[in-house]
């Protein structure tokens, strides 16, 4: 078999590994590619090289306020629902559960629930228990829909965990903490980073629930729906949405390199 | 006999209704290579658990080097494991395995890195270090599992069936170089297997066990030579067993009388029996000489027809059906010669023999 071709021959697959990743990624670019653009219009052809919608980004209080909330909602619905789920995983991995099946069943459901269906009747139960509506309740709210995601990766993650590990770090003269420390911790890592990332980037970006459940305080998703409506925002929307953009791109990759490396650091001092 | 460095004293663990060890009461010495052997939840890993503390005695007490160990966690017992999956640590390297329980030792950095190549030259992997845990076959896994406890320096090892997962030339090479470390080391070695052969080649004494009771202990020669129950001589190579009865006991020597082999005397018969005792007389496959002459002068033989033969390369194992007896008679034999083809003509009349001494005589009670 002859498997180097020629690389202006590229074969099926790699041709549609080409279409799809530029179907996924061109929209995008899109994005930068605008918020460079002098015009308030969102058309081609571009007109020239500007900075000033980075500038009015900077200086919209209400747009960073924004911003800020959804940043102060996410990390905690991460935390919240990371912790929720690695009790879950391990406890439905670990031990044997009657009725695990069921239990993952029911935890999942929020999964399929309409977002919608689960927005009403969350605010129906806020309102009832005449609880605020505040960026806690959209915090609360968020938690739920992301607990089943965490639960999801961390239980795929601790699924081939083998307990003897464990009793082996026991075995060689380390305590219950250092164990979870220095064996039980860096296993898991990998999933922990994931499903710290996947929950933030769910509640980020999340927004019916949002929409139904927060107050006068935006998150930022609201903020970009409500701004649609003013043309002269728009391009500010892009210049925000370009640097997160940047900015996830390098927050994503500094975890992986911090990840990776730690790892290598343990071996190498062989303590 | 030599000093004793762990002590069972009544040690039973039951898991809810389930007795996973009943009773065990027996000391292993200092420097020994003792092996736990029996069938597949005879409550040997049980036994070695209970050691390692990962499983608390229901009742009883161990002691290791005289010391109670009931109240001392796992982490604070001076016996260290190799796990039957070998538990590496799948996120540190050949270097970070090793050193794993050395945190607390007190050697400096340099000391530490010397202490690990001798060991890692110790099991012969030296230079792999830095080999990520991934990277090793599956002998080398066992080779690190054994150099990350043995540099504990450990006053007993335990083996969970450590050479399980190997095949079987590797499993035979590996079997030569734990004996040899062993003996090398001076450590007493705690080894639990269900493989008989390996417990034989390998074992100072073993004990053999079932269903949670410790049925006895004795070194391979003695368990397989004058095996003190059924339930040994079964379980420990194979063995062919005949109803009878004793006539008469005294010096070693034992008159036996069976239907099929008639009357007989067993030698080297450690036990004495009272004549009338229903016992089994038992025969190893191997000390049955076949001949298809009838013997004139031979005070017992047996006599059968060939049945199904199998080649085994280094032997060949017959089985001769005799009237009145359902199950056939298993004969091995050593293929010294090239072919033994000749002799398996189906349906060949033969006469089996055997010296007196290849008796085993075992009480029917």
């Amino acid at each position: 078999m002859n498997d180097q071709r020629p690389w202006w021959r590229p074969d099926g697959f790699l041709l549609y590994a080409i279409i799809y990743l530029t179907f996924i990624y061109l929209p995008v670019l899109f994005l930068p590619l605008f918020s460079f653009n002098s015009s308030k219009y969102i058309a081609f052809p571009l007109k020239s090289f500007t900075l000033k919608w980075y500038h009015q980004m900077v200086n919209s209080p209400s747009m960073l306020e924004a911003l800020l909330n959804s940043v102060k909602v996410g990390l905690i619905v991460a935390i919240v629902s990371t912790i929720l789920g690695l009790l879950a995983a391990k406890a439905l991995t670990r031990y044997r559960l009657p009725g695990r099946g069921s239990v993952i069943s029911f935890i999942m459901i929020p999964l399929v629930i309409p977002e919608i269906i689960l927005a009403i009747s969350l605010l129906i139960l806020i309102s009832q228990l005449d609880i605020p509506l505040s960026l806690w309740t959209v915090g609360f709210s968020h938690s739920l829909l992301c607990t089943p995601f965490a639960m999801l990766v961390l239980i795929s993650r601790m699924e081939g965990f083998d307990n003897s590990l464990e009793e082996a770090a026991l075995d060689l003269g380390e305590n219950g903490w250092m164990t979870f420390w220095r064996v039980t911790f860096p296993i898991v890592l990998p999933g922990i980073v994931a499903s710290l990332l996947l929950t933030f980037t769910i509640s980020f970006d999340e927004f019916v629930l949002a929409f139904f459940l927060s107050s006068t305080d935006a998150t930022l998703p609201i903020y970009i729906w409500s701004s649609l409506r003013f043309p002269t925002k728009i391009p500010a929307v892009l210049a925000l949405g370009s640097s997160i953009f940047v900015i996830s791109f390098f927050v994503v990759s500094f975890a992986e390199w911090l990840r990776r490396r730690g790892i290598k650091l343990e071996s190498t001092s062989g303590i | 006999m030599d000093k004793s460095i762990i002590s069972f004293s009544k040690v039973s663990k039951r898991f809810g209704t389930v007795t996973a060890v009943d009773q065990a009461s027996f000391d292993i010495s200092q420097g020994e290579f003792f092996s736990l052997l029996g069938p597949s939840g005879c409550g040997k890993t049980t036994l070695l658990r209970i050691v390692a503390g990962f499983e608390t005695p229901t009742e009883g007490e161990i002691l290791i080097d005289g010391q109670p160990m009931s109240a001392t966690p796992p982490n604070k017992r001076p016996v260290n494991m190799v796990f039957q999956n070998y538990a590496i640590f799948p996120h540190l390297d050949v270097r970070g395995n090793i050193a794993f329980g050395m945190r607390k030792s007190g050697l400096t950095k340099t000391d530490l890195n010397k202490r690990i190549d001798e060991v890692l030259e110790l099991i012969k992997l030296p230079g792999y270090g830095s080999r990520g845990s991934n990277e090793l076959s599956g002998g080398q896994r066992q080779r690190v599992a054994l150099a990350r406890a043995l540099i504990k320096q450990p006053k007993v090892l335990l083996l969970d069936e450590p050479l399980g997962a190997l095949d079987k030339k590797l499993r035979e090479q590996m079997q030569i170089e734990l004996r040899q470390l062993q003996q090398q080391l001076g450590i007493t070695f705690l080894f639990v297997t269900h493989d008989q052969e390996e417990a034989l080649t390998l074992s100072d004494r073993i004990a053999v066990m079932s269903e949670g009771e410790v049925i006895e202990i004795a070194t391979p020669a003695e368990l397989y030579e004058s095996p003190s129950s059924r339930f040994v001589a079964d379980f420990i190579g194979s063995m062919n067993f005949f109803e009878g009865e004793v006539v008469d006991s005294k010096a070693r020597n034992t008159t036996v009388t069976s239907e099929l082999l008639g009357t007989i005397v067993a030698s080297e018969v450690e036990q004495e029996f009272s004549s009338g005792t229903p016992v089994w007389i038992a025969i190893r496959p191997e000390k049955l000489q076949p001949q298809f002459e009838s013997p004139e002068n031979q005070a017992g033989y047996l006599e059968g027809r060939m049945g199904p033969s199998a080649y085994l390369g280094d032997r060949s194992h017959f089985y001769v059906h005799i009237d009145h007896r359902d199950e056939p008679v298993l004969v091995a034999l050593q293929n010294l010669e090239r072919s033994l083809g000749g002799i398996s003509r189906p349906n060949q009349p033969v006469w089996l023999t055997w010296s007196p001494d290849a008796l085993v005589v075992l009480s029917r009670n």
